[in-house]
């Protein structure tokens, strides 16, 4: 039987381009240490500990966990090591999340890092594969053509990227852990900045960041114990979901991809969700390059199918303009991308909404919120719903 | 049903019910991982008759530094062929530790089966420069140690405390290959005596050349089923009655090579010692090894040890671990045990070890 469980620790590094101060173990211990702290907890109370991460690659490390057990406390304890390409931050809560909900532990540590200044995320996401055409363009390049494609079948005005490239910075303001703060920032700011993979501008794209992020995950025991020892309530986690679907084939629609209406469609179902509008209080979704805002809120579920770009040009989205449906208050992965700890910001920025401990980004009385991460070429989905209300 | 042995409170009856396995080849230059893994992935469904679409989840275990690019299991779904989506994970562990996670999310109950697989290639690239990037990226790596100095580290210690000779790491490995003499899949069998073995030169001492692993190329499949769906699937499912998996530090330095606490620890949790193992596939890539995994998890001179010939015989990297589990299980089907224990590990010199068992009713 699935047992309950929730968010009782949460901590995070700040994201920035070079954290040239840590090695890769001391920013990991870092947000480790943050998220015992706010449970009230010490590595000794941690049953196991999760770690993900994208691809080796990004640092030039092969299965780095090997070699973090010991700043993550994970000395004669279960280690596991996720790796589900961008989706990995997301996925990785998940499988934590399932070591408590499956009774089998109490309290689950789980962490996502990126250390991209280590390496080069550009060249590891390039190298050419036998049997394999090369793209030789990273993520943006590779997403450019399916934004096209959703441009020409919504009708989406072009300045719908720069519009979520704006709200998402200015948002970003409200969170000091967020890696790009641009007092600046203006559409006329964003379009003047350079075409790096039309329709996306240079600031239309996420930065390259280091970061970590942890939470901690406890069984109905372990968060009645932690709220009263800190007095910080738990952000229950209502239902988790994760769906593949594979890179290509003909019959693909990588514009809206089935897999996440799936994903989605689980995930509600499990949370009782039947009008994601109305019934969450703010979403944090994965969107790396602005136009994700309308396709996922679509592909979410959240309006008719073409018409998420008329939620985002009417500020519905926006937690400054008091839109109705607030996504990514942190600033989102446009403003901090550790990538393989931005699927994991995501869900960890719905657990401090829910706790109310956001800040100045606080959505006022959230009560049920929306995490989404996704991944590869947007294939890998993972999804939760965290709320005030134990399930 | 035939019933189901007795479980921890709480737990789920899971069985595996299902495995395959690749022929392991020192190259298996002809085909990419997708193409290996294919035909292991049709035959994992039809030893059972079912298909991708009766299975409730998938896990897969691999590394992307074997063929030197990222994301290489996005690809290797294709040898599945996830259409419509499935509920999908993937660990950058070895497919044992992939099957873990599909154990875990079978006992909620939610779903009643799952397919694991686990693939890896030693030949793309050269195994003894790939797994020094596993070490310690500010200590360790930037001297380029490579696996076999390291367990060579682990052996001489071995020797030093007066727990080994290199006469018994010559007997390891002269009963792994022996073995290995009547398992198909193996890549390295022969029948050759201890005295023999020890007039090979040193790789680096005091290993000789039989006390190493050869390098593989290879991929296996398990499917996994809960309750009565494992005896629908089985006639004589091998059910996980404990599984755990524990870590070490990673510095060589802060540990006693000699000992493997983490795998007897991991053996407590799973219950090894609570009655008669018949069978231990054990994940001993260096033939001493298996003398420190045998002594943590107090094995006695009655227990088969790795009767397909382990690790000494192919070592698949990232599905060898998986292996273990799928002889394991065969073992049980067949009923040449009622009670197994499977080993994988990860890690320099056994860092990090998994310990399952299984049982026949």
């Amino acid at each position: 039987m699935s047992e309950r469980c929730a968010v009782i620790g949460i901590g995070q590094t700040v994201a920035k381009s070079k954290r040239e101060d840590v090695s890769i173990a001391g920013l990991v211990r870092e947000a480790a240490v943050m998220a015992l702290a706010d449970a009230g907890l010490t590595f000794a109370d941690i049953d196991a500990v999760v770690v993900g991460k994208a691809p080796d690659m990004f640092e030039g490390v092969m299965m780095p966990e090997l070699y973090l057990a010991g700043a993550l406390g994970a000395v004669g304890k279960p280690m596991f090591r996720v790796h589900t390409a961008g989706s990995v931050g997301g996925s990785t809560s998940i499988v934590a999340a399932h070591l408590v909900a499956s009774g089998i532990h109490d309290r689950v540590l789980t962490v996502a890092f990126e250390k991209q200044s280590d390496s080069d995320a550009m060249w590891a996401l390039s190298v050419p594969q036998p049997f394999s055409t090369p793209l030789l363009a990273g993520a943006g390049g590779y997403f450019a053509p399916i934004i096209r494609a959703y441009m020409h079948r919504s009708g989406a005005p072009r300045d719908t990227g720069m519009r979520v490239a704006v709200k998402d910075r200015r948002h970003a303001l409200l969170n000091p852990y967020a890696h790009l703060h641009l007092p600046d920032i203006s559409m006329q700011m964003v379009e003047e900045s350079i075409m790096l993979w039309d329709p996306l501008h240079y600031l239309e794209a996420c930065p390259s960041s280091d970061g970590a992020a942890a939470m901690i995950i406890g069984s109905e025991r372990a968060a009645a114990q932690a709220e009263s020892d800190t007095g910080r309530r738990p952000a229950w986690i209502h239902g988790m979901a994760m769906r593949s679907e594979p890179t290509m084939f003909a019959g693909r629609d990588q514009v809206n991809p089935q897999a996440g209406r799936d994903c989605a469609a689980d995930l509600y179902r499990q949370a009782g969700i039947t009008d994601p509008r109305a019934d969450f209080d703010m979403a944090e979704v994965y969107v790396p390059f602005s136009w994700y805002e309308p396709m996922w809120l679509e592909n979410l579920g959240f309006c008719p199918e073409g018409e998420g770009w008329k939620l985002t040009e009417a500020g519905a989205t926006s937690l400054i303009d008091g839109g109705d449906i607030p996504w990514n208050c942190s600033g989102g992965v446009l403003s901090s991308n550790p990538i393989g700890a931005s699927g994991m910001l995501r869900f960890l920025e719905t657990a401090l909404q829910i706790r109310g401990l956001a800040g100045e980004h606080q959505v006022p009385d959230a009560r049920r919120a929306l995490g989404q991460a996704y991944g590869g070429g947007s294939q890998f989905f993972s999804m939760w719903v965290v709320g005030v209300d134990k399930p | 049903v035939s019933g189901f042995p007795e479980l921890t409170s709480g737990h789920r009856p899971v069985g595996v019910v299902s495995f395959a396995q690749h022929d392991n080849v020192r190259r298996e230059g002809e085909h990419n991982d997708v193409e290996m893994l294919m035909p292991v992935v049709a035959e994992v469904f039809a030893n059972i008759g079912i298909t991708k679409d009766d299975v409730g989840f998938i896990c897969s275990g691999s590394t992307d530094y074997l063929i030197g690019g990222p994301f290489s299991f996005v690809g290797a779904l294709d040898a599945v062929g996830v259409w419509p989506p499935r509920a999908e994970s993937h660990v950058e562990m070895d497919g044992a530790w992939a099957l873990y996670e599909a154990w875990v999310l079978l006992q909620e109950g939610e779903i009643d089966s799952a397919l694991v697989y686990a693939f890896g290639r030693s030949s793309p690239g050269d195994l003894s420069e790939i797994l020094a990037l596993q070490l310690d990226p500010y200590y360790l790596a930037p001297l380029w140690p490579d696996p076999t100095s390291l367990a060579a580290l682990q052996a001489q210690s071995l020797i030093d405390v007066g727990r080994a000779t290199e006469a018994d790491f010559a007997a390891v490995a002269s009963r792994a290959r022996r073995s290995a003499l009547t398992n198909p899949k193996a890549q390295l069998a022969y029948d050759r005596s201890p005295e023999e073995l020890l007039r090979e030169d040193y790789e680096v001492a005091p290993l000789r050349r039989h006390a190493l692993p050869p390098l593989t190329d290879g991929c296996a499949a398990i499917v996994l089923a809960a309750g009565d769906r494992a005896y629908e699937w089985c006639e004589r499912p091998a059910f996980i009655t404990g599984i755990d998996h524990r870590i070490e530090a990673h510095a060589l330095g802060a540990r006693d090579l000699t000992r493997s606490p983490s795998t007897r620890l991991a053996g407590v949790k799973a219950g090894v010692a609570k009655a008669r193992v018949d069978v231990a596939e054990l994940h001993a890539p260096f033939a001493h090894q298996e003398l420190i995994l045998v002594d943590a998890l107090e094995l006695g001179d009655d227990v088969s040890i790795s009767p397909s010939g382990g690790a000494l015989a192919a070592n698949p990297m990232m599905s060898a671990g998986l292996i273990r589990i799928g002889e394991a299980s065969q073992a049980i089907w067949t009923g040449q045990a009622d009670r197994a224990v499977a080993h994988a590990t990860s890690g320099p010199c056994l860092q990090q070890n998994l310990v399952c068992v299984l049982e026949g009713v």
